[in-house]
């Protein structure tokens, strides 16, 4: 039978299990959804004792989640071009956790030396937000169009799978922002909860990169 | 600022909503600013601030327009206990502006001091000039920023004041990052030898007692006094005793009178003992979810 294939679609994705490579795509992309939402509610609160809590900070961390995602989105879709696998839709994962170390263990003196370097609280905040916040968003922003590669086998269902992807990381980041404001701050310290997020994200791509199956290395055309 | 016991002014509420006709409140501004709803209403010669337009529980400053100099709400009165630990501070902050009636008592009784106040709002600051009649003064520089920001940048140009009071909360919603054991410390690394920190805080919820065992973990013990709000007051020297306090409330007993301040029954409700649960954990910059535990 002919199927139609798309353009992106022109190279196998690596013969691992196919249900586990679904299951593992979705998981990992509703994961970084939650993620990237606690980061950044939490990233209001590392920044308040710096820069206060006014409109302008949240103005400035939402702009650079936001920037952060566009472009890790771009990269995410080009990264997923040659030899796509679960294995590495696990590593940006881990990438987008290691790169949130730096927060947790030189966050304070980062913030202050920012503030002094720019005391305007707009553009303060705003650097603040780049340095701490950019890499570890910008990573977190290549899973979505990544799973979405891996995910996709014909055209016909393209936008049906893209959809469901869609569903599960923006419910995924429903999720963090809620658990996050609601009840995680009430229990834990904010570099605790950080931690345990990172350790999540550790462990789910872990497992991804652990995942064996026949990685496909050239490239193969469609028939 | 101010925020209510609000269960037990239930009762007093409801009675002066049924003896007042409805319409006796009237609203003389209303503006949205960045942060809220600063509202101006008007009712038989007194005039107050709200953030909400229920005002007769979430008024932040009030004003007798007959007696501007009159304290009218319980909680700045009471802030004024501050004078009895330290009677002639000469530089002054405050953090949270309101209508000013705190400032414009400081500037009155303390013809030396000069005051900084840290306000984050310039809608309140506005309508604090042209509704309660701020006064403009060169010993009164008013700064719009952000309590916290403002207090670091104050340690780091190395300024120092004779007495910190701390008024940047309403009932319904605390910057959390004002209300941490690391933000006390800044304040009390601004403050001079015998210095005073005056804070008004919450007297209900659960809230109280995280709030007071922070305080507790900067400060040591401090005087708490309970009106409807609670005031906290640090005193930075020796603590002085009841005698003394009240030898000096006598003092100011005639200077405070024309505020409407009453020197004895202020000094009645100044105390020492810890009224909290004394292992309710510490707010933190890292745990600092006030406004969840104030429910």
């Amino acid at each position: 039978m002919h199927k139609l294939h798309l353009p992106f679609a022109n190279h196998h994705v690596s013969t691992s299990h196919k249900p586990v490579r679904i299951l593992l795509s979705y998981l990992i992309a509703g994961w970084s959804g939650f993620f990237v939402m606690g980061v950044e509610l939490l990233g209001g609160r590392l920044l308040a004792p710096t820069f206060g809590s006014s409109i302008y900070v949240w103005g400035a961390i939402i702009t650079i989640f936001m920037l952060a995602l566009s472009l890790g989105y771009l990269a995410g879709g080009r990264f997923s071009m040659v030899t796509p696998s679960v294995r590495r839709l696990g590593a940006i994962l881990v990438v987008a956790a290691c790169t949130l170390v730096p927060v947790l263990v030189f966050g304070e003196e980062l913030l202050e030396a920012v503030a002094i370097a720019v005391p305007d609280p707009r553009f303060g905040s705003l650097l603040a937000a780049t340095v701490l916040f950019f890499v570890p968003t910008f990573f977190s922003g290549m899973v979505s169009p990544y799973a979405v590669r891996l995910l996709v086998d014909e055209s016909a269902s393209a936008g049906r799978h893209a959809g469901q992807l869609y569903f599960v990381s923006t419910f995924g980041s429903a999720a963090g922002t809620l658990l996050t404001s609601f009840y995680l701050v009430l229990l834990l310290e904010v570099n605790q909860i950080l931690l345990a997020m990172l350790a999540i994200s550790l462990l789910i791509g872990g497992i991804a990169v652990a995942v064996r199956g026949h990685e496909e290395t050239g490239v193969r055309d469609a028939v | 600022m101010r925020f209510s016991l609000r269960l037990l002014l239930w009762p007093a509420m409801l009675l002066a909503a049924c003896s007042a006709p409805a319409d006796s409140m009237k609203l003389l501004h209303s503006e949205r600013s960045l942060y809220r709803e600063v509202l101006v209403y008007e009712d038989s010669g007194q005039r107050c601030m709200c953030f909400t337009r229920n005002c007769r529980i979430g008024r932040q400053s009030c004003m007798d327009m007959r007696h501007p100099d009159r304290l009218q709400l319980n909680y700045t009165r009471t802030m004024l206990g501050a004078l009895y630990l330290n009677s002639s501070p000469r530089s002054i902050l405050i953090v949270g502006l309101g209508g000013g009636s705190l400032p414009r008592a400081l500037l009155q009784l303390l013809p030396d001091a000069h005051i900084d106040v840290a306000e984050i709002d310039p809608a309140v600051v506005s309508v604090a000039q042209k509704y309660f009649d701020l006064p403009r003064s060169p010993r009164m520089n008013v700064i719009e920023a952000d309590g916290r920001v403002f207090v670091k940048r104050a340690i780091r140009e190395q300024r120092r004041y004779d007495l910190i009071m701390l008024d940047a909360f309403d009932h319904e919603y605390i910057p959390e990052h004002l209300l941490t054991r690391e933000y006390l410390a800044e304040v009390k690394s601004l403050l001079t030898p015998g210095a005073v920190v005056a804070a008004n805080t919450f007297s209900s919820s659960r809230l109280y007692d995280h709030e007071s065992t922070t305080y507790a973990a900067v400060f040591g013990q401090f005087f708490n006094l309970k009106k409807e709000n609670r005031v906290i007051l640090v005193a930075g020297g020796t603590e002085p005793s009841m005698a003394q306090l009240t030898a000096t409330s006598r003092q100011w007993d005639a200077r405070l009178k024309p505020l409407g301040v009453d020197s004895a029954a202020l000094v009645e409700l100044f105390s020492t003992r810890p009224d909290w649960d004394q292992s309710a954990r510490v707010l933190t910059d890292q745990y600092s979810p006030a406004n969840l535990l104030n429910r």
